[in-house]
């Protein structure tokens, strides 16, 4: 473990907690523009953490002490996905103690950690939203494992870092099994990411909420920290994502110039990412509940072609 | 650029093969005779890509033949057809869709095992993609089992020829110019006597589902 590792490791976890709140902003953002509506600023996910972090909290009178855990657990799951994803760097100490599937594994905790959260406090809305995200849940999950290991199949390795680093330093190849894996994973990051096709971030009609369901009980610094963990996991996505399919520009290990590199391309290509998240969103309708089994099953279905496609064509 | 012929050719073959997939789950006829369209640009793309590596003119031919065709010609038609027949509404499988899609899954399998022997004697730069064309071709006959309305059930007769092109034209490097002539006349001929034989089902029958067509009634 160098310094260089240590240094580009913290760089990394800093990043990811600054970076996060502003990609859900600039999200925000385009999605208001290209819906013809004045846009909030920026910076509003920042002010809206400020704020909550400044008031006191209330608790239900039946809250237990899961409920006050739940927020500090979920946040560092998401902290700790997005340390292991490599993002500017591939040095990344943390990243052999946790490859693609404990990641899965990691998102799976803080959805259990959620879901058990909404329950608790005994509010129908509370517990109708938690069956919803483990039907969601427990139908993403697999597909976003075989996405992965359409990749590792590709590359031998589940870990994060040596997919990057092949993916990037191999002579420029075409992966027709990318192209279903990519497909799949947009699909699954959107139903994870509460976002429209399977869930609107920003209704506030109780029957058609997942997300939103889950945290209406939370109020001040523990509604903050859940706010933060889901900027933070539309970050570690979109950042698997760009891992994943566009891995160019992440620096290696020593070279500490190409660190400085790599942070405007993340930003450029984040930029980029969100824009389309939010074009994504504008342009398609909130299905029915009952139909995301079956979003969520072609998703899985198509990253497992995308894995026979792999055995066909001999990859790897 | 050579080394990137297989590659590029392969990634057209999978998106022909997704496109498939999205039509098998498919519920309105509208978006169906998009995909549709969409699959015929990618057979297109494949078929020229196919030509310029190979340098074979003839594949231009039957990349142009076919663009014209399943791109341009039948796409209108079929949009035409609908509009007259009043016939946008949603179209009905018989199985529930992931279960289709689970067949899907087992038919690609199928074929890809079918597949692998037969490409290893192909010399063709793309003779990878036949089990991907092999199982589009699977795909569409399925389509046409499950679906019970006609426009359906003629779009994946289409799609089935989409795929035995593009099996046809990865394998051996492109059909005899006559054979792909002979083709195009019996796909053109084929879709307009199916238009024909849908208004005549609509006519009789009052809709399109062609499970009418099961009774039989002596009158």
């Amino acid at each position: 473990m160098s310094i260089l590792g240590v240094l580009s490791q913290l760089l990394a976890l800093v990043l990811a907690l600054l970076l996060a709140p502003l990609l859900t902003g600039w999200v925000n953002q385009w999605r208001a523009r290209l819906q013809n509506k004045s846009a909030p600023g920026l910076l509003q996910p920042y002010r809206m953490l400020h704020k909550l972090f400044n008031k006191d909290s209330v608790m239900a009178e039946h809250a237990s002490p899961l409920y006050r855990t739940a927020p500090y657990v979920i946040f560092s799951c998401m902290l700790l996905a997005s340390a292991i994803i490599p993002t500017i760097s591939t040095d990344l100490p943390l990243s052999p103690a946790a490859d693609a599937i404990a990641l899965v594994g990691l998102f799976g905790l803080a959805r259990v950690f959620i879901s058990l959260a909404a329950m608790d406090v005994g509010t129908a809305f509370g517990s109708m939203g938690a069956r919803r995200e483990m039907l969601v849940g427990f139908l993403a999950e697999p597909a976003l494992l075989m996405v992965l290991f359409c990749a590792s199949m590709i590359t031998r390795s589940t870990s994060l870092t040596v997919i990057v680093e092949t993916l990037a330093h191999r002579d420029l190849a075409i992966y027709p099994s990318m192209l279903l894996a990519g497909v799949a994973f947009t699909m699954v990051s959107l139903a994870e990411n509460a976002r429209v096709p399977v869930d609107n971030p920003e209704t506030h009609l109780e029957l058609t909420m997942i997300h939103e369901s889950m945290i209406l009980e939370y109020s001040a610094r523990h509604l903050a920290l859940l706010e933060w963990a889901a900027s933070l996991k539309l970050f570690a996505y979109s950042c698997v994502g760009l891992a994943l399919f566009f891995p160019w520009g992440v620096a290696e290990a020593n070279s500490p110039l190409a660190l400085f590199l790599a942070l405007p391309v993340l930003i450029f290509k984040l930029a980029i990412g969100g824009f389309l998240l939010a074009l994504i969103e504008t342009l398609s309708a909130k299905m029915r509940i009952f139909r995301v089994p079956e979003f969520l099953g072609t998703a899985f279905l198509i990253a497992v072609i995308g894995l026979l496609v792999n055995v066909l064509l001999g990859v790897g | 650029m050579i080394k990137f012929a297989p590659q590029l050719i392969n990634l057209f073959a999978t998106l022909i093969l997704l496109l498939s997939f999205a039509m098998i789950s498919q519920r309105r006829i509208v978006t169906l005779i998009n995909l549709f369209m969409i699959q015929g640009a990618a057979l297109v793309a494949a078929s020229f890509l196919l030509g310029y590596f190979t340098h074979q003119p003839d594949l231009y031919v039957s990349g142009v033949l076919t663009m014209v065709l399943k791109v341009i010609f039948i796409p209108w038609m079929l949009h035409r057809v609908i509009r007259k027949l009043n016939v946008r509404w949603d179209v009905e499988t018989l199985f529930n869709v992931p279960t289709t899609m689970l067949i899907g899954i087992g038919l690609v399998i199928f074929s890809f095992s079918l597949a692998l022997p037969i490409s290893r004697l192909s010399d063709s730069i793309a003779g990878g993609s036949l089990g991907i064309a092999l199982a589009c071709v699977f795909l569409s006959f399925m389509m046409m089992i499950t679906r019970s309305k006609a426009v359906p059930q003629v779009i994946g007769f289409l799609s089935m020829e989409n795929g035995l092109i593009f099996a046809a034209t990865t394998v051996t490097n492109g059909m005899p110019m006559i054979v792909e002539f002979g083709i195009a006349l019996d796909v053109l001929v084929g879709v307009l006597i199916l238009g024909v034989f849908m208004f005549q089902i609509r006519e009789k029958f009052d809709n399109l589902d062609i499970h009418n067509l099961e009774a039989l009634r002596e009158d």
